[in-house]
């Protein structure tokens, strides 16, 4: 039996047009040991939960520059769990005001990262989102 | 949980939890494949190999785009391998960033997967998943190889049609080509035809070709030639032209008995990997501690080559029995 991976989907939806921040963080969570899907600028909502779903992530992480988080990850999260994907957690790193940190929290969202989050901050709240016993299930 | 059900009755959720299973090589994994495994056979795999960077994944996105307008449109899934890092076992698996323009089809399913160490340009699991994807009523699976000069002979085994990719300005690309990775092709096509250059690279591959003719087939006296065609997944030409040479592979395969012989040799290629890896495995599990570290040391000093401990191994097994 192959040892299991941590899945992760990092994904920029909205119209901001970088994606220096989002690439830093893949290839650090591919050094941490994850595989990473990296799907690139303007995705939609609909597009992002496609894409977890089929592969079968446990964590999707955004990346949102724009400020146009409280629509965007709404959406999302209500796809996801259309979809069945509720296991799914998500992950936010942007430019994100802290004053909408609680409300994002309160949407269900699992780690909000503003700009002065450290790369191995955010690492680590990947590696510890996901149980050891749910890795050794094997996602079953 | 028993994923078989659902998965035959189109739960795509229930199919990506079952490539993971696969992936993983979960023994529930291996149960439900079994279960499925009557129901597959009936897709055709056709592989998408070539150079890092030659338009693999944007040539899948067209094509996939092309056979979904026709009319009665296949189901096409998609497996696309890119490398894990040898450091960290990780893996940046990037293909779809080219798929976009697929998503939203409910009749594609795109899954990306990391080699995990294997070598040769698949995971190891890679033809386990094409199977699932097969009974769950895919009728094309595209499995795009990690990009790289090498010959990637894996392919060849797991896949009906290889379709080899290049493109202009890939420098040693072609000679890599020349290497042997032209000897697995069926169909060669030279991609970004809307560049400078790639009529350069059509005349180079075509003096190759017919140097040394993709023998594939050629030793076994059947009279397909692998067509050389230029594409641009920019802006779509040629690619009418390789879809319609995929499905004449096909027919061709089908109608020549061909099908069979690539089935049985993959089907050869699988069990008899499996083989070997299990046999090592409870060989290894059944010697008394110790002993294969100590076989080991000899090699290291010189005392004994490999081949020769191995057959001390195995003969010193078979005297304790
Ligand atoms: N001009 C031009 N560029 C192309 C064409 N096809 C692909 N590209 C570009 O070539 C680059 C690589 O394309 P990919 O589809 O990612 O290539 P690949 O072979 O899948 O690459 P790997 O999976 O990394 O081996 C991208 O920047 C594409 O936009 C084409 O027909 N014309
Ligand atoms: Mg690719």
């Amino acid at each position: 039996m192959a040892q299991p991976k941590i899945r992760v989907l990092i994904a920029k939806p909205g119209l901001d047009g970088h994606d220096r921040g989002a690439k830093v963080i893949a290839r650090a969570l591919r050094d941490a040991g994850m595989e990473v899907i990296y799907t690139g600028l303007r995705q939609t909502p609909e597009m992002i939960a496609e894409a977890a779903l089929q592969e079968d992530v446990h964590i999707v992480g955004l990346s949102i520059l724009s400020g146009a988080h409280l629509t965007l990850v709404p959406r999302i999260l209500r796809l996801l769990k259309q979809q069945g994907q509720e296991r799914v957690r998500v992950m936010l790193g942007g430019i994100i005001p802290d004053e909408d940190r609680p409300k994002l929290e309160a949407m269900g969202v699992a780690g909000v990262f503003g700009p002065g989050t450290s790369t191995t901050a955010i690492v680590e709240a990947f590696s510890r989102a996901v149980e050891p016993q749910e890795l050794k299930a094997a996602e079953g | 949980m028993n994923l078989v059900p659902p998965v035959l009755a189109g739960d795509r959720l229930a199919l990506a939890r079952l490539l993971s299973l696969l992936e993983n090589e979960t023994p529930e994994g291996l149960q439900d494949l079994s279960a499925l495994y009557p129901r597959s056979g009936q897709a055709h795999r056709v592989g998408i190999t070539g150079a890092p960077g030659t338009g693999k994944s944007a040539l899948v996105n067209r094509l996939v785009q092309e056979l979904r307008a026709r009319a009665d449109p296949p189901q096409i899934a998609i497996l696309a391998v890119d490398p894990s890092s040898p450091f960290s076992g990780g893996a940046i698996l990037g293909d779809r960033i080219r798929m976009r323009d697929l998503s939203g089809d409910p009749g594609v399913f795109i899954r990306s997967m990391a080699n995990r160490g294997s070598l040769g340009g698949l995971a190891r699991t890679s033809s386990d998943l094409a199977a699932a994807l097969d009974a769950a009523g895919f009728g094309i699976i595209f499995i795009e190889t990690v990009g790289s000069g090498q010959a990637e002979v894996d392919i060849a085994g797991a896949a009906h049609t290889v379709v080899v990719v290049d493109a202009p300005g890939m420098g040693d690309a072609i000679q890599a080509l020349k290497a042997g990775i032209l000897e697995i092709a069926d169909i060669v096509v030279v991609n970004k035809s809307d560049l400078p250059g790639a009529k350069t690279t059509l005349t180079a591959l075509r003096a190759t070709l017919e140097l040394a003719p993709a023998v594939r087939d050629k030793d076994k006296g059947s009279d397909w030639t692998a067509p050389l065609l230029l594409t641009s997944a920019t802006s779509g030409e040629g690619i009418p032209e390789l879809a319609e040479a995929i499905g004449g592979h096909r027919r061709f395969l089908e109608q020549s008995g061909e099908w069979e012989v690539r089935e049985r040799a993959r089907v050869d290629q699988e069990v008899g990997r499996l083989l070997r890896e299990r046999l090592a495995e409870r060989f290894l599990k059944a010697q008394p501690d110790g002993l294969y570290e100590a076989a080991l040391q000899k090699v290291l000093a010189r005392e004994a080559a490999p081949g020769v401990i191995v057959e001390q191994l195995i003969e010193g097994a078979d005297a304790a029995n």
